[in-house]
Order: C-alpha cells, then sequence, then structure tokens
C-alpha cells in the first residue's frame, strides 16, 4: 500500500449499496462473477445520474442560461474528478469517449494517422483484448505501419525480452499494451513498459480497462503517455470511456470526429479547432454518463483504492487455493502479479455447458473468448470460462463457484 | 454439498450427454459430394460436415467433425444420423422443423409423416429455456443447409 495503512473494509455494506445484487435468480442469489464484463452498479451512480435528469439537465457548453451553465459546471467537474483519479498533470489532458474502444482508435487516428509515419512500428502483446488489436490493424492497412506483437510466456506474462527485441531497431513510434489482462489477469510491469518504450523514442498507451479498476493509476509516476479506461467496468454506466493523454501529443495530434464543441472558428472556407480537450469531444457529449463515472470514482475513492485492492488480492489468493484443487481444472497463465481474473478450462465439459451449468445455480461467468481470440489461440484452447471479481464479490461466491465446478466436471464425466 | 444441477437433466438428457462425449459419425467422407464448414464465432463451437448424394441428390451418408459444446456436438451427431436418406427438400423440412422445436420447445405441424425424426430430435427441445443456448443446437443444421446450397461456409450468429 502506497502509505501503509489500509482503510477498514466493510463487505456487507458494499453489497448493500448495490440493488442489483439482492435479485434472486431462479430463486438462488445472484452470485456475479463477470465484472471484467462489465461491473454493476452502487447506488450512488443510479442516484446521481436520475438526480442530475430531474434536476440539472441541459446540453453543456452551448447555453447562456442557469441550467445549462450548471449542468456544463457538472460535465466539467467530471473531468476534474477523472484527472484527480489519474492523477494527471491537467485536466485539459482528460477527453471523454463514449469506451475504451473509442479511446484507442482516437490515438490510432489521432497519433498513428495524423503523428506517425510510415514505415514507423506499433507494439501491442500477445494478450490484447480485441479493441487493442483491430485498431492498430486498421492503421497498418491505411498507413503503412507495421505492426508487431509482443510474446507472452507460458505463464501468461509479458516477455521482456521478446518486447526489447521489437523495441530494438528505433522503429517504433508507439508501445500499446494492457495494464492487466482481461482473460489471465496478468498485470503488466507497466513502468519498465513505458521506460523501455521510451528509452526506444517510443510512445506508450497503456490500456487500463482492467486495471483502473483494481489498483490505483498515476500516470505521471507511471510516465505514461495514452493511459484509457471504461465507465461501466468501474461502477459506473456504460457509454463513457477516458483518453488520457499529455498535452502536448493531444496539440499534435487532428482531431478524431468533427462537429460541432470541437471548433473555435468555422467557415465554408475552413474550421479552426477548439483547444484541447473539446478538439477531440465533438458533437454532444455523454453528459449524463459523465455523472455517472464522477459518482462511481467517488464511490471507489470513498472507499479507498488500497482497501479494495486489499480485499480483491485476498479474493485472488482464496481463489488461488481453490480453483486449481479442482479436479480436471485448467487455469490459463499464472502470472505473479495478477488480478481477479480467471479463465479456465474443464477436461469433461465445454465453456458454454459449463456456463449453462453456473448459470442454473445463480453464478454468473462469462464462456467463449473473451474479445481475445488470439490469445485463446496462443494457448490452442478453443474458448473458456471466466470468473471475474468486483470490489462486492465474497470469499462465500469464489467458494461456491469452486464446488459448482467440481460438481459440473462429475455432471458431464 | 447437495446436488446443485439436478434439475439440468431436462437440458442435459442422457442421450445429449451421450452423443455430446461419443458422437455418432464423427469423421470425415473421403468420397462426399457436397461440404461446408459452420461456425459460431462467439462460442468456439467448428464443425465440417461432409455428404455423399447420389445423382438424385438424396444424402446417402453424411458425417461430421469439429469441437463445441455437448449441445452442438449432439445435434450435430443426431442430424446426420436423421437425414440419411433423405431428398434435400426433406432435410430442409425437418431443419426447419427442428428449429421450430429449439426454439419453443414444441412442434405442432410436425405431421406423422416425419414423426419417427423428430422423435429422435426431441430431446434438444430442452434448449428453448436457454436463448443463448439456441445456437448451439441449431448451428448442424444451418451448416447442412449451406452445404445443400453449395456454400462453403455457414454461421449461426
Amino acid at each position: 500500500m502506497m502509505d501503509g495503512h489500509v482503510p477498514a473494509f466493510d463487505l456487507a455494506r458494499v453489497r448493500a449499496d448495490f440493488p442489483i445484487l439482492s435479485e434472486r435468480i431462479r430463486g438462488k442469489p445472484f452470485t456475479f462473477l463477470d465484472s471484467g464484463a462489465s461491473a454493476q452498479k452502487p447506488r450512488q451512480v443510479i442516484d446521481a445520474m436520475v438526480r442530475m435528469m430531474e434536476t440539472r439537465y441541459a446540453n453543456v457548453h452551448r447555453g447562456a442560461y442557469f441550467m445549462s451553465e450548471q449542468a456544463t459546471a457538472m460535465y466539467e467537474a467530471a473531468r476534474a474528478a477523472v484527472a484527480r483519479f489519474l492523477n494527471a498533470g491537467s485536466d485539459s489532458e482528460i477527453v471523454f469517449t463514449k469506451s475504451s474502444t473509442e479511446a484507442i482508435n482516437l490515438v490510432a487516428h489521432g497519433y498513428g494517422r495524423g503523428v506517425m509515419k510510415p514505415g514507423q512500428a506499433v507494439v501491442i502483446s500477445e494478450m490484447e483484448h480485441h479493441a487493442n488489436i483491430v485498431p492498430w490493424q486498421m492503421l497498418r492497412h491505411a498507413q503503412g505501419i507495421e505492426l508487431r506483437v509482443a510474446r507472452i510466456t507460458d505463464a501468461g506474462e509479458l516477455d521482456m525480452d521478446d518486447l526489447a527485441a521489437k523495441l530494438a531497431d528505433g522503429r517504433v513510434g508507439l508501445v500499446a499494451i494492457t495494464h492487466m489482462s482481461n482473460v489471465l489477469g496478468t498485470v503488466t510491469p507497466v513502468e519498465r513498459i513505458v521506460r523501455m518504450g521510451h528509452e526506444q523514442g517510443a510512445k506508450v498507451l497503456l490500456d487500463g480497462s482492467q486495471a483502473a479498476v483494481h489498483r490505483r493509476v498515476d500516470v505521471q509516476a507511471l510516465d505514461a503517455d495514452f493511459y484509457v479506461f471504461t465507465g461501466h467496468k468501474l461502477y459506473g454506466p456504460t457509454g463513457i470511456g477516458v483518453l488520457y493523454a499529455k498535452a502536448d501529443l493531444l496539440n499534435a495530434m487532428p482531431p478524431f470526429l468533427g462537429g460541432g464543441d470541437m471548433i473555435a472558428e468555422v467557415t465554408f472556407a475552413r474550421s479552426i479547432w477548439a483547444p484541447i480537450p473539446a478538439k477531440f469531444e465533438a458533437g454532444t457529449p455523454p453528459i449524463i454518463e459523465a455523472i455517472g463515472l464522477h459518482a462511481a470514482i467517488d464511490y471507489v475513492t470513498a472507499i479507498g483504492m488500497a482497501a479494495i485492492e486489499a480485499h480483491e488480492r485476498a479474493l485472488v489468493d482464496r481463489a488461488m487455493a481453490t480453483l486449481p484443487h479442482v479436479e480436471g481444472l485448467t487455469l490459463l497463465g499464472g502470472a505473479q502479479d495478477r488480478g481477479g481474473v480467471f479463465a479456465f478450462a474443464l477436461d469433461t465439459a465445454h465453456a458454454h455447458d459449463i456456463a449453462t451449468l453456473l448459470d442454473r445455480v445463480g453464478i454468473a461467468v462469462r464462456s467463449g473468448r473473451h474479445c481475445a481470440e488470439p490469445l485463446h489461440a496462443r494457448f490452442r484452447v478453443d474458448s473458456t470460462c471466466r470468473a471475474s471479481f468486483g470490489l462486492y464479490t465474497s470469499p462465500e461466491e469464489v467458494d461456491l463457484l469452486a464446488e459448482a465446478l467440481r460438481q459440473a466436471r462429475g455432471f458431464f464425466a | 454439498m447437495t446436488d446443485l444441477f439436478g434439475d439440468l437433466r431436462d437440458l442435459y438428457q442422457e442421450v445429449i450427454l451421450d452423443h455430446g462425449r461419443k458422437p455418432r459419425n464423427f469423421r470425415r467422407l473421403d468420397d462426399a459430394t457436397l461440404t461446408s464448414r459452420g461456425d459460431n464465432p462467439m462460442c468456439g463451437d467448428r464443425m465440417e460436415l461432409f455428404l455423399k448424394t447420389a445423382p438424385d441428390g438424396v444424402i446417402e451418408d453424411a458425417a461430421f467433425q469439429g469441437r463445441g459444446c455437448a449441445i452442438s456436438m449432439a445435434s450435430a451427431s443426431l442430424m446426420t444420423e436423421t437425414v440419411k436418406g433423405k431428398s434435400p427438400a426433406q432435410a430442409r423440412e425437418m431443419g426447419e422443423k427442428f428449429r421450430i422445436l429449439a426454439m419453443t420447445g414444441t412442434c405442432p405441424e410436425c405431421g406423422a409423416d416425419i414423426a419417427e425424426e423428430m422423435e429422435r430430435l426431441t430431446p434438444l427441445s430442452g434448449v428453448h429455456e436457454f436463448p443463448s443456448r439456441v445456437k448451439c443446437a441449431t448451428l448442424a443444421w444451418h451448416t447442412l443447409n449451406a452445404a445443400l446450397d453449395g456454400a462453403k461456409e455457414a454461421s449461426s450468429e
């Protein structure tokens, strides 16, 4: 922990904040182990969004009247909250998007097409989500940018020697790597990745879609050039994502989308872009969603990211003490530094059959390839089940998962 | 702990578990006249279907290879057993009726002429309670249609 002190974590109180957790599935408690896909929402987030719509809603940056000024102040306060959450140097370095995916596409467009030159390369890794693969493939096709894929080890950790080799010729313009794998749970050594990228003249983008939910992120300490995350995995609403980028990069990048709010001046001859971050926020932004994200950030920071991390660390330890002992179960990867995401296969049953069985007892897991098909190919598995934890996950739920998997194996044996 | 999954025997009847574990006609047909690949991209179910047809189109032999969940494997296994000896029109008709069975659990329009075949497929009717699994059951029949159409690929997405 950063300050050596972990605040108390009251699981029962946290769970009571999430109305959906009291739903029952076919008479059974709802055991939600799919937070890695999208997290549930606390009452505080739901209320903040409703309250805004009921009392303070109008379009932002447009109206010279009370409601619009109020809404604008709230929207910009959300930006300031995100900046504090990531410890960004300035609010203007926070761009709201609709998702992490859009944030990465914005960088592929603005930095990839706008700043990088043909002949340069982008380095990703074998454990990326499709959102951090496909935009770079599109860039490669459009621009003559080479795409390099750094290998991972059988333990599911980034192969740092291979990353160094991929960077060695100095032609890499950008390294784009996940901060935490959405399949393996691996937390990557981001400080080292950033340093290695910078030493070879590359900028570094970190996909924090999973990581930002589970541990404190300090983009200045990391010296990350780009950092992306999404609201809905952080107990906030869908439809809002965040791009952090250093101001000099945002200033150098051309806009992504054109439209209202991103211009300083428009004539039919030409338009002059608005200053950052407005330059990258064309059209009416996700206003209510930004207010929801602000409430979500307030919610997790009030609990404390250190307390959340400690709670989830205990869940990971519990899972590691039980899941590997389920006969016939194979875990994908096994990184030293990992978060609460576990992809696994059973010898007697296909992932979808397992998911159907677990659903019968109210347990929600994801099954399939989790938007990471190349990673499944890397481990030579067609599909896996994935259990992923949130701050409301209880040790008893982890135990129930292990017992249900034990019985599921027997069911199909 | 108590038996968590007892009530799932409706979906996973013994016939399905048996066909899922030991699919019938699970082989490549080297003298196939029609083949097609079926893919369920979200799930990772994949199969390749081989049909050997007579000059008049009648399906003389059917076989498949692939990987997938118990439902998709059992459905493919049962499908290959069912369509042997059928004309393309009869096979398509059965596929259409099977889709109704998989989606609703019953087939009021299934006449006496195909009663025997539909009875063979009835163990799969339990999928209608599991909307996300219906396409596992219908993948084999999509693939069959694609093969009969002369298409190389079928998807149940």
